[in-house]
Order: structure tokens, then C-alpha cells, then sequence
């Protein structure tokens, strides 16, 4: 058996443990610190952009009154803030932060596969980074060309950013996408090869599966948007015309020919899509395995679930053109994709429904994780319906482009995965730091967050069906609009200022309980899989002591009748515990 | 069980919300009605799904949650295949049923009827034209690089459909009720995109190739035309209008655009003739085109062409100088009303083309570096040396009575200037003018302005004047 040979060479494996302060915490080469670099940083630059999106939302709310946002620097802010979320905080967060943390910890393996390529991983990451902040304070500012960067308006003047801003975003997506790849080639080879003994691919806790896809998914794709990246710099810096027709700007020439803006926009979402789903399989995985915890039951339908993950993760890669419907590519694309993209809604709903099976005949504790981790079910199913109004190409005629848009891959994209991303941080902050959280502040940190997020995103769909435009910094006096959709897009950034202040309750509650949380413990949800079951908390060096452990059963034995505790961790052999009946058999 | 209270909450506060909700759909105005049948379907089987399963939850957690002093266990239930097929059946048909009615009419969309008439729509940044085939129902070979100042559209001259091609340079195109229109749409320079909200459909434009949608306006009316694909600075300002009206009405207004060819032979203004219609101007804006604030004429001498041109025409369709609180605005519609035509003003322009350029005096006081910032967006249409640009249609500024551009500044963004639906640059800088915060800002830009070198201003009067 392939997969046990790293565990079966355990012994003959050489592990020099971080000798100095240096090694331990900053060159380090240990997964779990490295997960905390990539945590801290994905997070700061989240904040970020957080801050940039209050200052959106301060001139949509109150055009009258900002004057500290002008047209320049609102593109610059809603482009940066895109970029920011999905790629330097939410892909990097669940892959490089929690793929690192839990990928070794719940495989019953020792670290990585290749330590040393996984530290540079992330101070490559932290390089794409500055290069990306950096471009904040070049002649010209970040570019505005909206996350998306099409050409030919993302190298062409009229584009805020247009000298350094935009060379300096795409060189930081090329660096990002190099740091990725020593990530992505780690992950899916510790997986593969250093699970522990027992640890078949089928009793792999769904986090691990959800992560293990996505970067699948990010291998395959990042590639496209590191070559339309290139080509793009090429376009802008030697005069190249991959993307570039001939044109008019503003009564001059620039002397492009023969490129084609769509062939950009093709690449880019052959990328962008995927890139959804890089973000939602590991928070699918995460949030399985925080309801299955706190509601003390087996995960319902585990392998439909893990085939939903690989189905929603092959699918993924033919349905991006919906994206694309108004675009001005040729219209009979709009039948094949539209056909795919609600196709991929089967696998989706069966999730869900799994979900909401697992908490039915349940035991639910309604802890903090588990608050978000159902806040993210009500925000999923919303994000996910809105979907099928925009994958249905004729829907798109009208809602394209408008705040229906922002609204739905906000509920989507942005809110369910966050949710997730709190829900996780709660859920294994124990493990992490050994500490207790705050279970008071972490309810208030849910429910202002849950509600408040709501309060921005449902109202800002009815807008979209009015017809307002999204990248708009200011609507001015347009007829079809009622003077109260203004009134409305006033309410949404007071509930979108409230959101964002809302957020010190998780670093309060984070910092406090570093410093004067209890004792945790090193299993308090009384959870099932293995890295709750290491010697030490947090887990040390080499995380299993001296033995690696043994996998005997699947990660989701709750209330197995006939057994005392409620729940019988992945380690505890057969003759210790009743087997659990797994995957098999009717109720 | 607060946490199920609040899931029914949301779930009957999201369906109040959506049943009371002012903000919904425009009345609709095309053909495209089955576009909203599509949207109601999906919206029944959504909501079927969005209700049922959230009410699911609240329930499973009413019933299942745990409390202090019962202690049950959760039931083991790994899976249930029946119910799993079950669901995974329902959940495709439900599928079936949303995508079925959007593909059909998705098949109508991309199927032009063959009698709808061709407009094509140009957008470039910030603004729209338009362009119908004249008489041989054709329109000409276009080339971005035949884009210029005398032939905006980048017509071929040498082709023959396009010389009697109709050009209309405003962003206003009207439309026959009742008539399907396909709309071929172009661009000069980056994405774009057309869209009334009204008319249901949308679709970008992609420089370098053609793309289209077609429509059968309903209703007579004026629709504003949003451009709905982020295309740089002013994306928000790039609006245009259709007039739906009836046949005739439409074929009146289409008699009344020039051909291509009658813009490529229309006269260039006589100097010699604007000189004498300029007397009457010279009273208030001086001799050479000075200016004289004491008179509240600004300076004239150094603007472009175009510019006096569109201006005076403003004037005189009423454009301009009609707001009640634009009291030298109104002192200048009777002057223009006096040229007669487009040749008068055309005349008069040539003139004031010619009148030797010397920047105006400096007057207003402000932060120039403060300005420096503010002028940063300025720049994007009116050029970094504040020169001007035809194609942005952006006048010069630099090297212009200061005080005057303060005061149009002020109007602007108080809605005394750009106010008048059919003034849509004035619109635009209704809307760049509204970022300055107060009168400060103002002055500090116009300070800023004051610093900006106008010696190239010699080369301005000699491309006007040649």
C-alpha cells in the first residue's frame, strides 16, 4: 500500500527539531507555525481590505457628505478589496492556513512532505504580499481596474494605476501563484503519502477532503491566470497585443493590434471559476466537520458527500463562461454553460441537505463554532439560490452587472466562507493555543456578524432587480431610480460600517483568551478525529510524540449506540470500541 | 432557540421584504417580457427551496438541541440511500424546471428577427453615439484607426455604404415603437456596456469586434442608457438616453442627422464672417476674446473649436442658461440665440479661434497643493496640462479666467450647470464637480489650475487657426 510508506518509515526518518527562537517561529518549518504565519498575514491584509470596503461603502451611502473618496481612489479600493479578499486572504487563509494546520494534524502525519519548500511557500506569499501593498504608494496609486482586471481598460489611460499600479498587481498574482504551487504540491502529496496507517482515503474527515480538492483545483487553474498574467505585463510593457486590439484611446493611438479582449476574459474565468470553489470546498469540509462535532452525530451521507466535493470540483472547470453571458462572446455558449452551471447545482443542494440532515435526530450544542457553522448553512442556501438566477443565462439580461451580482458572490463568496473561517478559528483555538476562547464575546461576535451581514446583502439584491449598476461611484440623478434607493444604499453601509466594527470582538476575544483564557484541554468537543488526540497541546515538533498513531475507524463515530461516551475517537482499535457501521446500511 | 426564533425570523422578514419592497423591476418597455416570467419561475422554485429547508433547520434545532438535565444521544445514522436518491431526483427537477424557460428564451435572444433594423451604438470613454445605414440600408467599413476629430466614427471614405451611413453625435438615439431593433454594438476603446434597465437586455461592447442584441421597444418614452461594464474613471458618468416614439416622429428626427458624407463636406466656419458676428460677443468678452470679469465674460481666446460650438448650441436649445439660479448664464442665451444656424455659430467660432491666446490673470487664491490632488482626476479627461481633449470631450482649462471656471466649478456641482437632461457632459461634471467638498476645495484647484504652464497654448492657436 502506497499511502503508508511514510509511515511505515517513521522510525528511519530523521526529524531535527528547531534548535533556536529563529527557527522555531520564523524561518520555521513546521507546519502548524507555518499555518499561523500564513493565518496572521492572510488576516492583516483581510483587514485591510475591510477598511477599503467601509470607505466604499462611506461614499455609497453618504455620496453628499464623503469627500475624502474620489473616483480615482474608489476603483483603486473596490479593485484592491476584490483582489484582497479572494486571493490574498480567503485562498490563502483555507489552504495555506488551515490546509497547513489540519492537513498533517488530521492524516496522523508528522508535517509536510517537503517542510522546507512549505516555509518558503509562505515567505514567497508574504513577498506577493508587499509587492501587492506596495503598489498602494507608486506614482499613480493601485490600479482601478476592478478585481477582474480586464484588458484593454486595466493598461489603457482612463484606468487609475495604469504606469505601476497594474504591473505591480500582476507581478504579485505571478509571485502569489509561485507561492501557491510549493503549497498546493505539499498538500496534495502529504495527503496522498503520509496519511497515517488506517487512514484510508474514505475515513479522511471531509475538511481534509474539501482542502485536499480545492488544491486540486488550484493547480489546475491558478496556471491560467498566471499565463493571462504574463501576457497581460507583456501587453503593457513591450507593446505586445495578446489582449489588445487596435484601438482609439481618448483620440490617440497606442499602437495595438490584432489581440482580443475576450480571449483575456476566458482565461481569467477558466481561473476565476475554479477559484470559487478553491474558497468553498474547504469551508464545505470544515463546516461538515463542525456540525458533525457539535451536534454529536455522524456526518449524514459521508460518501455522497465526498463525491459531491469531487463532482462540484470536475464541473467546476466547464462552467466558467457563465460568467461571460453579455460579454460578447459568441451567444450559443450561453446554452452549453447555462446548462452546466445549474447541472452544478445537483451536487451543491445534496450538500446542503446533508448538512441539515446531520443536525436532524442530533444532539446540538450550540456553541460558538456551531452558531457560525449554521449561520453559514442559512447564508449558503441564500448565496446559493442567487446563483440560479445568474447561471441561468436569460436571467443574466437583466441583472448582470448590477448590485444583484455584488450581492450574490458577497452572500457566497464572501459572508459563507468568513463564517466558516471564524466558526474553524473558534472551533480549533484550543488546539492551536491550548487556551479557551471566550464563548460570551464569541456569541456576540456571531450573531452582530450574522445579522449584520444579512442586513447588507439581502436589501442590496432588490437593488440589483432595480436596476442599479455595480462599479458605480455615484449614481447621481437617474430617473428609473426612486430618490429611496439611496435611502437604501445609506441603510446597507450603516449596516456595513456595523460589520466592520463588529470584527474587534474577534480580535478582543482573541487576544484576551491568549493571555487569560482556561486551560483547554487537548480534546474539549469531545471530537473524533486525530488531531485531537495528539500527546500534547498545542501539538509539539513532529506533532505524535514518538508513535505515530493507527487509524482504525472513519471520523464521524458520534453516539455509536452501545458505547458509554458519545463519541469514539479515529485511533481507539476495535477491540476498544464497537465499530461503527461507517458507511454502510439504512436507519 | 433563540438561534431557531431567528432563523423563522429571517425567513418570514426576508419574504415580507420582498413582498413590500419598493425596489424591484422597471416597467418593463420591450418585448422581453418573457425575461421576467424566466426570473419569476426561478424566483417560486428559490423560494420553495430557501423556506423549506430553513424552516428544516429551525425545527431540527427546536426538537434536537441540546439542554441542561436531558441528557439523550444523538441517533446514528450514516446514511439513507432512499432519501438521498429521493432529494438528488427533486432537486433536478427543480433544476429542470428553472432552466427549461431560460434556454427557450435565451434561443429567442440570440435569434434577430430578420425585418428588425440595424442602430449601432459606439461607445467610447465617456460617452455613447450612435449610427444608422442611410438610404442603402448599409453601414460603412469602420477602422479605429481612421478615428479622428473630423471623423469620430473612424468611417471609411472610400466606401460606399457608408457615406449616406446617418451619424448622430449626441448620446441620444431614438427609436420606432413597435419596431424590432437590432442594435450592433462598437467600441473605440475598452469595454463597455449597453443597458436600459427597462428594455431587460444588455450586452458589452468589445473593441475590435462587433456584438449585438436585438429588442422591440413597447413603449414610447425616454430610457436612460447606462454603460454597465466598468470602463475606467467616469464609468459612472457614461450615460446616454433612447427616445421610443412614434414611426413618424422617429423618421422626422432621423431626416434631421447628417449623413457622413454632410459631415465630411459641411464648411469650416469663415473667420471673416464670425468677426463681424463677434462685435456683439466683443462688448462683454473683449475685443480679442480676453475676457472681462467685471462684465462676467470669461475669456474665450485659446478654447477650441468644438467647444464654442457645442456651447453656443447648448445656449440656444436651452441646454444651458435656463436654471433660475444661473443669473449670467441667462444673460448669455439671448446672445446666442441671435446666430441664426450652425453656419452662424460655426462662423463666430472660427473667429474666436483665431484671437491671440495670452493666459488670463490669476484672481482667485487657494492651496495650490491641495489642488494638485483634487486635479488629479481632472487630468483624466482634460489632460495632465489642462489643455483639453476633443475626443474626451473635455475643454481646456489651463490658462482660462479663473474666476470663471470657480464659479462653473460651483454651478456644476449645485446642479445650476449640467442639470438639463439632454446636457450630458454637462452631467458629467455635475457629477466630478460634486467631489469637491466645499468652496475651499474649489479655489485650491483653481489655484492649482493657475500654476499650470500654458506656453504650448501657441500651438493651440496655430491648429485652430490654420
Amino acid at each position: 500500500m502506497a499511502y503508508v510508506a511514510i509511515a511505515d518509515r517513521d522510525h528511519e526518518i530523521e526529524h531535527h527539531d528547531p534548535q533556536t527562537f529563529i527557527t522555531k517561529y520564523v524561518w520555521s518549518q513546521d507546519h502548524k507555525v507555518i499555518a499561523v504565519q500564513y493565518g496572521l498575514t492572510a488576516i492583516f491584509v483581510g483587514v485591510i481590505a475591510l477598511i477599503l470596503s467601509a470607505m466604499m461603502r462611506l461614499q455609497l451611502g453618504f455620496p453628499e457628505d464623503v469627500h475624502f473618496v474620489n473616483p480615482e481612489n474608489y476603483y483603486q479600493f473596490i479593485t484592491m478589496h476584490g483582489m484582497i479578499m479572494v486571493i490574498y486572504l480567503l485562498t490563502a487563509l483555507f489552504l495555506g492556513g488551515f490546509g497547513n494546520y489540519l492537513i498533517p494534524l488530521m492524516c496522523g502525519s508528522r508535517d509536510m512532505v517537503f517542510p522546507y519548500m512549505n516555509m518558503l511557500s509562505y515567505w514567497v506569499y508574504l513577498l506577493s504580499v508587499l509587492i501587492l501593498l506596495a503598489s498602494f504608494f507608486v506614482p499613480g496609486g493601485s490600479t482601478g481596474a476592478g478585481w477582474t482586471l480586464y484588458p484593454p481598460q486595466a493598461i489603457m489611460p482612463g484606468t487609475p494605476g495604469v504606469e505601476w499600479g497594474i504591473v505591480l498587481m500582476l507581478i504579485s498574482l505571478a509571485v502569489f501563484i509561485v507561492a501557491f504551487t510549493m503549497g498546493g504540491l505539499n498538500y496534495i502529496t502529504t495527503v496522498l503519502q503520509a496519511r497515517c496507517r488506517g487512514m484510508t482515503l474514505m475515513r479522511m474527515p471531509l475538511s481534509v477532503w474539501g482542502i485536499f480538492t480545492a488544491t486540486v483545483l488550484g493547480l489546475l487553474a491558478f496556471p491560467a491566470l498566471l499565463v493571462s498574467a504574463i501576457m497581460m505585463l507583456l501587453d503593457k510593457t513591450l507593446m505586445t497585443s495578446f489582449f489588445m486590439p487596435a484601438v482609439s484611446s481618448m483620440g490617440a493611438d497606442p499602437g495595438y493590434t490584432g489581440g482580443s479582449p475576450i480571449l483575456f476574459q476566458h482565461l481569467f474565468w477558466f481561473f476565476g471559476h475554479p477559484e470559487v470553489y478553491i474558497v468553498a470546498l474547504p469551508a464545505f469540509g470544515i463546516v461538515s466537520d463542525l456540525l458533525s462535532t457539535h451536534a454529536r452525530k455522524n456526518i449524514f451521507g459521508y460518501r455522497m458527500m465526498v463525491w459531491a466535493i469531487i463532482a462540484i470540483g470536475g464541473l467546476s472547470f466547464i462552467v466558467w463562461a457563465h460568467h461571460m453571458y453579455v460579454s460578447g462572446m459568441h451567444p450559443y455558449f450561453g446554452f452549453f454553460f447555462a446548462t452546466t452551471t445549474l447541472i452544478i447545482a445537483v451536487p451543491t443542494a445534496i450538500k446542503v441537505y446533508n448538512w441539515v440532515l446531520t443536525l436532524w435526530q442530533g444532539h446540538i450544542h450550540l456553541r460558538t463554532p456551531m452558531l457560525f457553522a449554521i449561520g453559514f448553512i442559512f447564508t449558503f442556501i441564500h448565496g446559493g439560490l442567487t446563483g440560479l438566477f445568474l447561471g441561468n443565462v436569460t436571467i443574466d439580461l437583466p441583472l448582470s452587472d448590477t448590485y444583484f451580482v455584488v450581492a450574490h458572490f458577497h452572500m457566497v463568496m464572501g459572508v459563507s466562507p468568513i463564517l466558516v473561517v471564524f466558526g474553524a478559528i473558534y472551533h480549533w483555538f484550543p488546539k492551536i493555543t491550548g487556551k479557551m476562547y471566550n464563548e460570551t464575546l464569541g456569541k456576540w461576535h456571531f450573531w452582530m456578524t450574522f445579522l449584520g451581514t444579512y442586513a447588507i446583502y439581502l436589501p442590496m439584491h432588490y437593488l440589483g432587480f432595480q436596476g442599479v449598476p455595480r462599479r458605480y461611484f455615484a449614481m447621481g440623478n437617474t430617473d428609473f431610480l426612486p430618490a429611496s434607493a439611496q435611502d437604501l444604499n445609506a441603510a446597507i453601509t450603516v449596516s456595513a460600517l456595523f460589520v466592520a466594527a463588529t470584527q474587534i470582538l474577534f480580535f478582543v476575544n482573541v487576544i484576551w483568551s491568549l493571555k487569560s483564557g482556561k486551560p483547554a484541554g487537548s480534546n474539549p468537543w469531545k471530537a473524533t478525529s486525530l488531531e485531537w488526540q495528539t500527546p500534547d497541546t498545542p501539538p509539539k515538533h513532529g506533532n505524535w510524540g514518538h508513535d505515530l498513531p493507527v487509524c482504525y475507524r472513519w471520523a464521524y463515530d458520534y453516539s455509536v449506540p452501545g458505547y458509554p461516551d458519545d463519541f469514539i475517537p479515529q485511533n481507539v482499535p476495535p477491540d476498544k470500541a464497537p465499530a461503527g457501521r461507517e458507511h454502510g446500511g439504512d436507519h | 432557540m433563540p438561534f431557531a426564533v431567528v432563523l423563522i425570523l429571517l425567513v418570514v422578514g426576508s419574504i415580507l421584504f420582498h413582498l413590500f419592497s419598493p425596489w424591484t423591476f422597471t416597467p418593463l418597455a420591450s418585448n422581453w417580457g418573457r425575461v421576467d416570467f424566466t426570473v419569476d419561475v426561478t424566483l417560486y422554485v428559490t423560494a420553495i427551496i430557501f423556506i423549506g429547508v430553513n424552516l428544516f433547520v429551525a425545527i431540527a434545532i427546536i426538537k434536537f438541541r441540546h439542554r441542561e438535565g436531558h441528557e439523550s444521544k444523538a441517533r446514528y445514522s450514516p446514511e439513507n440511500k432512499r432519501l438521498e436518491t429521493f432529494l438528488t431526483v427533486l432537486t433536478a427537477v427543480g433544476v429542470a424546471a428553472m432552466l427549461t424557460p431560460g434556454l427557450l428564451v435565451w434561443s429567442e435572444f440570440v435569434d434577430v428577427p430578420e425585418e428588425a433594423h440595424v442602430v449601432e451604438a459606439v461607445g467610447q470613454q465617456w460617452t455613447w453615439n450612435y449610427r444608422y445605414p442611410g438610404a442603402d440600408g448599409k453601414l460603412g467599413e469602420v477602422d479605429a484607426e481612421r478615428v479622428s476629430e473630423g471623423n469620430p466614427f473612424g468611417i471609411d471614405p472610400d466606401d460606399p455604404r457608408g457615406a449616406d451611413d446617418i451619424v448622430v453625435m449626441s448620446p441620444e438615439a431614438h427609436l420606432p415603437v413597435g419596431a424590432p431593433v437590432k442594435f450592433l454594438l462598437r467600441s473605440k476603446d475598452v469595454l463597455h456596456d449597453f443597458a436600459v434597465a427597462q428594455f431587460r437586455v444588455k450586452m458589452d461592447l468589445v473593441p475590435g469586434m462587433d456584438t449585438y442584441m436585438w429588442l422591440t421597444p413597447t413603449e414610447n418614452g425616454r430610457y436612460e442608457i447606462l454603460c454597465e461594464e466598468l470602463c475606467g474613471i467616469a464609468h459612472h458618468t457614461m450615460r446616454g438616453a433612447v427616445v421610443v416614439e412614434d414611426a413618424a416622429d422617429f423618421e422626422t428626427w432621423l431626416s434631421n442627422q447628417p449623413t457622413f458624407a454632410e459631415t465630411q463636406s459641411a464648411p469650416a466656419g469663415d473667420a471673416m464672417v464670425g468677426a463681424g458676428q463677434y462685435a456683439v460677443c466683443s462688448a462683454c468678452h473683449g475685443a480679442q476674446g480676453e475676457g472681462q470679469q467685471a462684465m462676467n465674460a470669461p475669456k474665450l481666446a485659446g478654447l477650441d473649436r468644438w467647444y464654442v460650438e457645442r456651447q453656443l448650441r447648448a445656449y440656444k436649445q436651452g441646454l444651458r442658461g435656463t436654471h433660475e439660479d444661473d443669473t449670467f448664464g441667462k444673460q448669455m442665451a439671448p446672445m446666442a440665440a441671435m446666430l441664426a444656424d450652425d453656419t452662424a455659430i460655426a462662423n463666430v467660432a472660427a473667429h474666436i479661434s483665431r484671437l491671440p491666446d495670452t493666459a488670463a490673470p490669476a484672481t482667485v487664491e487657494g492651496n495650490a497643493d491641495n489642488g494638485r490632488r483634487l486635479a488629479a482626476v481632472c487630468a483624466y479627461c482634460h489632460g495632465a496640462d489642462g489643455m483639453g481633449n476633443y475626443a474626451t470631450n473635455a475643454p481646456r482649462y489651463a490658462g482660462m479666467s479663473d474666476w470663471y471656471l470657480a464659479r462653473q466649478l460651483a454651478n456644476f456641482r449645485d446642479g445650476v450647470r449640467g442639470a438639463h437632461p439632454q446636457d450630458y457632459y454637462g452631467m458629467q461634471m455635475g457629477f466630478m464637480g460634486r467631489i469637491l467638498k466645499d468652496d475651499q476645495a474649489i479655489n485650491d484647484l483653481v489655484a492649482y489650475i493657475n500654476t499650470l504652464d500654458t506656453e504650448s497654448t501657441a500651438d493651440m492657436t496655430a491648429r485652430n487657426g490654420e
